[in-house]
């Protein structure tokens, strides 16, 4: 609960305050300076099938087998997934698995793809206008190209761009506040690439059906604003950027909703039933390749940073370079890093191995020193209330901690544990260093997991009752059966004996019945 | 390539922790300890060193029982913090077995039964406070005047080293009752108030703290400045502050609006006694508090009123231990119905409702 804030005095009257929140160091100034760079062809592409929320993707092609740039290799299965394609031209030499791009390391279905360097492309998707597109066929290119949510999310765009089919829509927000330290590549992107977006902007706000159109972008960005406020045009007359406050999670898609218009999301609600649309600035980038010029997402732009990182910088990437080869094109690793993630320092992955891919929702390599994760061993809880203070979602982070490590989930549910957002704010402040979002995920883990369990018991359950049923019903129709032979014989028995009481010259043949 | 760390965001973390709120609070209990020093000479420097000399002490001891790491909780500062609020509260003259009896009751029977930092219930140092005052009621109670460090009639060291260790000493203190018990005793002997408060010390010198009283509650103005710097360097919130002077204020103003012969001034309550102290540096303690804010209103408006209420009706002159303790019993119901709003959610944690037609 606010009181009472500075923030809502200095916000424009336009915009509204969200909830907690955090200021976390920037430290966007190491490769916020640095124009985007295209990658030289990496020595092997690794392409999993599965990047995006949903099902994974089939492959289409096998070993030994020659791709062009931008052919399909995965097809999307079922409603949610997303197709994948060859980034460069190039062999086949396995369709297996490899090391995922997740703490995990575990083994994900994987297409590898040895670049020949010429990088030819092969047939482009269909020219398709805009202009006079009917808004399902630019969702059905945009689910053709394969884009997903390259905010991290990795959610297929075209079923969020379906959207208008179930919901009434009335606003576009454009995602762009970037507010995990250290990434700038939506930054840079939007510096350099303004009129791309605005007009992939332009492009799905015409697949959705919306009037209203805003982009926001973090303060901390001011020529990124500056770019985007020269293109707005070209997104539609109804567009406008909006410049919101520096803070985290401003990112959060129904945190940024509540910040823009003021409206609140209700727990387990969608946006888009308050007819409010979020989408990232990259995708709308991917859309505008993908409608206008045929091309599939097969690159994105990501930032490698951190103090571990010889030479920051914002790089357009193949999907599927190895982690290791962007590493070496940034100059290498600065000493022994603590640690390398994927994504920003507040929600990324921290990974094991170098030689992992990365895929179409990395926006970042960081490899951070010890100085700059500043983990120290936990202290005991000394109720300060800071994780309360900077919750944006008002939950109790100690509280439903202290209920997990005593094993009380459905007590941390009861407070709130599925409202968590993992935003990280909670363990950031902590002053105890108490890992509070591990335990939130440790505890969501384990809910899932109870939830299969349960879901198995009642299925085996299930079976078990359908198959006592059917026996039942077999002993049953054995026992009716056998009454009815016994009757049967009875019947013959008496036939029989007044049979033999008179003439029987038949009863041999009725025997044999 | 060397195994790195396997665990979950966030991997950056803010540059606080435990031991620098600790080290702030202490940089903000300076200036009002510092004037007691002044004021009360040796003695009371004596006894600050003592009293924190053994809370760290026992402290350890039961960190060695507990087989816990003992340099790294010892390094928290809360067991320093403990001993200084304590003698903070210690008349400034008393023996060092007061301070060392003191400490002990707050960091083992106030803290480390519980289970050491972050467990214990009850505010540690008030526990050994109100324990202390109920055990000892004559030696809590004797209060000298003001005699500043170097003045003609204060004890040197050797003087000093006597009146805290060697059982009084030869050195004749001007003892004095303190304001609060002054006024309390006369209230009783049924004289008029206006004429009491003739006797005793101004609103004015209560606020600067040239006044007898407890090591480091005199001065309400360096307290007031030292609890302003502690929310401006945002370790606590205004909201306990606040409410416990607001509601002290209220109540006693009340009562004073109401019969000004019988009830003293709001004023008169604010700036005497452990009320500013209180309001600032105890009852804000993060332990025994609440932690949302509006159950820090409720926590605080319910320490103020007590205080006033003990001062006025009570058998004790001061009811901040008292008040603060209640209060802190209090803390686990009040943190059950003053949780935050959980966003998309109601008060009662049901989904919000989707307003038919909204529009931004």
């Amino acid at each position: 609960m606010k009181l009472f804030s500075l923030s809502s005095l200095r916000r424009g009257a336009d915009m509204f305050s969200i909830r907690g929140g955090i200021h976390p160091e920037t430290n966007k100034y190491l490769s916020a300076k640095s124009p985007i760079e295209k990658m030289p062809m990496p020595s092997i592409i690794r392409v999993p099938l599965q990047q995006h929320i949903g099902a994974e993707a089939v492959p289409l092609v096998k070993r030994d087998d020659l791709v062009l740039k931008g052919q399909l290799i995965g097809k999307a299965r079922g409603p949610i997934s997303a197709n994948v394609h060859a980034p460069t031209s190039g062999r086949v030499i396995a369709v297996g698995h490899f090391t995922a791009p997740h703490p995990s390391g575990l083994p994900v279905a994987t297409i590898t793809i040895r670049p020949d360097g010429e990088d030819r492309w092969g047939p482009h998707l269909p020219r398709l206008r805009p202009e006079d597109a009917d808004p399902k066929d630019i969702a059905q290119r945009v689910m053709e190209a394969g884009i997903v949510g390259m905010g991290g999310a990795t959610f297929p765009a075209a079923v969020k761009l379906n959207l208008r089919e179930r919901y009434p829509l009335h606003t576009l927000i454009i995602n762009a506040a970037e507010c995990e330290p250290y990434l700038t590549c939506d930054d840079r992107l939007l510096r350099e690439r303004a009129e791309e977006v605005a007009d992939g902007i332009w492009i799905m706000a015409k697949a959705l059906g919306v009037e209203k159109v805003i982009v926001a972008i973090e303060s901390n960005k001011p020529d990124a604003i500056e770019a985007m406020r020269r293109h707005i045009l070209a997104a539609g007359p109804n567009a406008r950027v909006m410049r919101v406050p520096t803070l985290y999670p401003m990112g959060s898609e129904k945190h940024l909703v509540q910040t823009v218009t003021g409206l609140e999301t209700p727990a387990r609600a969608l946006t888009a039933e308050l007819g409010v649309v979020v989408h990232n600035a990259a995708t709308a980038h991917a859309v505008h390749k993908a409608v206008r010029y045929g091309e599939p997402l097969i690159s994105r732009v990501l930032t490698v940073s951190g103090h571990g990182i010889k030479r920051p910088a914002n790089i357009e990437v193949l999907i599927g370079t190895p982690v290791s080869e962007i590493i070496d094109h940034c100059g290498g690793l600065e000493g022994e890093p603590e640690r390398i993630l994927l994504g920003g320092p507040m929600m990324g992955l921290p990974i094991q191995s170098l030689r992992v891919p990365v895929i179409k929702g990395t926006n970042g390599i960081l490899a951070l020193q010890k100085t700059e994760s500043r983990q120290k061993a936990a202290m005991p809880c000394i109720r300060c209330g800071g994780c309360i203070k900077v919750c944006p979602c008002g939950l109790m982070p100690m509280e439903m901690h202290a209920r997990i490590r005593n094993d009380d989930l459905d007590g941390a549910v009861d407070i709130g544990l599925l409202d968590c957002i993992a935003c990280g704010s909670c363990s950031f402040n902590c002053p105890s260093n108490i890992q509070l979002v591990q335990g939130f995920n440790y505890a969501k883990g384990r809910l899932a997991f109870k939830q299969s369990q349960k879901h198995q018991q009642e299925e085996t359950k299930r079976l078990a009752d359908a198959r006592n049923i059917r026996q039942e019903a077999i002993a049953e129709a054995k026992r009716q059966a056998m009454a009815k032979r016994k009757a049967e014989m009875a019947e013959r028995k008496k036939a029989e004996a007044a049979a033999a009481s008179g003439a029987a010259p038949e009863t041999p043949k009725e025997a044999a019945e | 390539m060397t195994v790195r760390v396997v665990s979950s965001g966030p991997h950056a973390h803010s540059m606080f922790s435990v031991t620098q709120t600790m080290a702030m609070v202490a940089v903000c209990l300076a200036p009002a300890t510092g004037l007691g020093f002044y004021q009360f000479g040796w003695p009371a420097i004596l006894l600050f060193l003592v009293t924190i000399f053994s809370a760290v002490a026992f402290e350890a001891v039961c960190l060695i029982v507990a087989q816990r790491p003992v340099a790294r909780f010892l390094l928290d500062g809360s067991a320093v913090l403990t001993g200084w609020i304590l003698a903070m509260t210690l008349p400034p003259w008393a023996p060092w077995w007061v301070g060392t009896v003191g400490a002990f009751i707050a960091i083992v029977i106030g803290k480390q039964v519980y289970g050491g930092i972050g467990q214990n219930m009850f505010n540690p140092a008030m526990v050994a406070r109100a324990m202390l005052l109920i055990s000892l009621p004559v030696q809590m109670t004797v209060w000298v005047l003001p005699d500043p460090l170097g003045a003609a009639g204060a004890p040197d060291l050797w003087q000093s080293l006597a009146i805290t260790f060697g059982g009084g000493g030869d050195v004749d203190a001007v003892s004095s009752a303190s304001t609060l018990g002054f006024v309390s005793a006369q209230l009783g002997g049924g004289l008029p108030l206006d004429q009491i408060m003739a006797q005793t010390f101004s609103i004015r010198d209560l606020f600067y703290g040239h006044v007898p009283g407890s090591l480091g509650e005199t001065s309400a103005a360096l307290i007031l400045a030292g609890g302003c710097l502690l929310i401006a360097m945002r370790i606590i919130t205004w909201h306990i502050p606040v409410a416990v002077l607001g509601a002290a204020a209220a109540l006693s103003g009340a009562l004073h609006w109401a019969d000004p012969a019988s009830f003293p001034s709001p004023l008169w309550h604010l700036t005497s006694g452990a009320l500013m102290l209180c309001a600032f540096f105890i009852a804000t303690d993060y332990v025994t508090s609440p932690v949302s804010a509006r159950g820090q209103l409720i926590y605080g408006a319910g320490t103020g009123a007590l205080i006033v209420i003990i001062r006025t009706w009570g058998s004790f002159p001061e009811g901040a231990a008292f008040a603060v303790l209640l209060m802190n019993a209090c803390t686990p119901l009040i943190d059950t119905y003053t949780r935050p709003r959980i966003f998309g959610r109601d008060r009662k944690g049901k989904p919000l409702e989707i307003a038919k037609g909204a529009r931004p």
